[in-house]
């Protein structure tokens, strides 16, 4: 589904450079970012914390059958990325093909279109990961 | 905690199927009418209603679906309300209706559940699907309900050795029961080798590891047990409804091979109805994908965690083997009209209590479970269900 202008333009520090909080009271740290933490409720504080885009694969699966708007993109990779700090994140793994991608394969952050299907001509754009060599 | 014993006491569903003859309306007042036929109802008797739907608004541009249905069943001005917990939005309507009747404050209440999924194209049901995940930051990114479901496959296989023939073994079996149902969107046997050579959809799974894309309802009616004699020669009491919630995201979870939701709901469940795993011997399984069964039979304790796969294989799970898993053919053959499911699966656990699943009937079915999953297991629902005559 298109996102809107809005929610785009809302998203910008977390998708162009992974930008997220941490709880300073448990020091547990979110990605996506999370303005309440869940472990602490109340008697959490959350402050800014950047992600260095290092992580490791912790899961991956070749998606051939698209949702509408990466019709284009097929076959591509989807993952699940532990990254370094701790948390985990849904991205794709570029620049290579499926063969290649194995679970704890070390992956970096690249910032990528990720698709171009508003009717209002608006670009998305974020993160996506890329083996390491 | 006062609560009154609550049966089942009539039950009715639509065949499943891509169906473009009929529309939202029409599968649901089929239904619902058969419920209540069969619960010999006139109708006047009923005080409530509850209809699980996940995506009207996105896959026919009609919301309100609670006040519609009061409407199109002549059933105003009966409140009528419309559930929403995506795939497992039957499963939850059940437990509200439940839930008002055990309060005492409803005396007949209509379970309902309904989706109509062919009338946009596939991409867009894809999509829709989609927002049983985390929109901003899963499906944004890519991801799809297959993917995220073989993202799932992926782990169990390598912390545990399952094997994509084993996760076939799912789909082959439910097609067979699947071909003793009527009612069934599938009802032709496959081989492992047809799902093997089908398709890839989001590695590993395949074609014919993925439930289809379904139009259908499904319908019970719910009244305290002890008015339930009096429209039903077999009332089924509900003798545990359990729920649970956990992260939308399936990448915040701490484990991909478990479903913590299933375990919290099913422990609860078993707690309520004084049963055990061992006691049950019939149940309806969220097999949206053939790895959520083995999931689903782990979590839900009928065999140890890593061993679903070889069970299934083994046979263990086919129709009066060890346990009968999925007689109406599962998500996988029955179909999955994703609102209508979890009523779906009550309806068949009733249908087996009563000794009426013909073709398909789990001998001396004593105690039935239900196990209704939202997204990827962000929402968790279990139902129990007993003979009470």
């Amino acid at each position: 589904m298109a996102e809107n202008i809005a929610i785009t333009w809302r998203r910008i520090p977390e998708r162009y450079r992974l930008a997220g909080t941490q709880c300073t009271t448990c020091k547990t740290k979110f990605f996506p970012p999370r303005k309440f933490c869940t472990a602490c409720r109340r008697k959490g504080k959350i402050e800014s914390f950047s992600f260095s885009g290092k992580g490791k694969i912790y899961s991956f699966s070749g998606v051939h059958s698209a949702p509408a708007g990466l019709e284009l993109e097929i076959p591509y990779v989807l993952a699940i990325v532990h990254l370094a700090e701790g948390p985990k994140v849904t991205a794709q793994i570029v620049d290579c093909t499926e063969d290649a991608v194995k679970i704890d394969a070390p992956v970096e952050f690249v910032f990528r279109k990720i698709r171009s299907d508003d009717p209002e001509g608006l670009i998305h754009y974020g993160y996506k990961f890329r083996l390491v060599k | 905690m006062f609560m009154r014993k609550v049966a089942i006491v009539g039950v009715g569903m639509s065949k499943f199927g891509e169906d473009w003859k009929r529309g939202f309306r029409d599968l649901i007042l089929e239904a619902g009418r058969r419920a209540i036929e069969d619960a010999k109802l006139s109708g006047a008797e009923i005080d409530g209603m509850y209809c699980g739907t996940m995506a009207p608004g996105r896959l026919i541009g009609q919301e309100h679906a609670g006040a519609l249905l009061a409407d199109w069943m002549g059933l105003n001005p009966m409140p009528s309300t419309r559930v929403e917990a995506a795939c497992a939005s039957g499963g939850v309507a059940l437990r509200s209706g439940f839930l008002a009747v055990a309060s005492g404050h409803h005396d007949c209440v209509v379970v309902g559940g309904v989706e109509k999924m062919t009338d946009v194209p596939g991409a867009d049901v894809v999509s829709a699907l989609g927002g049983a995940g985390d929109q901003e930051w899963e499906l944004f990114p890519g991801a799809t309900f297959p993917g995220i479901y073989a993202l799932m496959a992926r782990r169990h296989m390598l912390e545990y050795g399952t094997t994509e023939e084993q996760l076939a073994a799912v789909a082959v079996k439910n097609h067979e029961n699947g071909s003793h149902n009527k009612y069934a969107q599938f009802q032709s046997p496959i081989t492992i080798d047809t799902v093997m050579k089908s398709k890839v959809v989001a590695s590993p799974l395949k074609v014919f590891d993925c439930s289809p894309v379904t139009d259908g309802a499904a319908a019970l009616v719910l009244m305290p047990l002890d008015k339930a004699k009096q429209h039903s020669d077999k009332p089924i009491e509900i003798v545990a409804s359990a729920q649970a919630s956990d992260t939308l995201a399936l990448h915040d979870r701490k484990s991909l091979t478990s479903v913590w939701a299933t375990e919290v709901a099913a422990k609860k469940a078993y707690e309520m109805a004084k049963v055990k795993p061992k006691d049950i011997s019939v149940a309806e399984v969220h097999d949206c994908f053939t790895i959520a069964e083995i999931l689903a039979i782990e979590d839900l304790g009928f065999f140890k965690k890593g061993e679903g796969g070889k069970a299934t294989a083994e046979g263990r799970t086919a129709l009066n083997a060890d346990i009968s898993i999925n007689t109406s053919g599962g998500l996988k053959a029955c179909g999955h009209p994703v609102g209508a499911t979890g009523v779906k699966q009550a309806v068949e656990v009733t249908w087996q209590l009563r000794g009426e699943a013909n073709g398909r009937q789990v001998k001396e079915a004593e105690v039935g479970l239900t196990h209704n999953v939202g997204g990827s297991g962000a929402t968790a629902v279990v139902h129990i269900m007993k003979r009470a005559y």
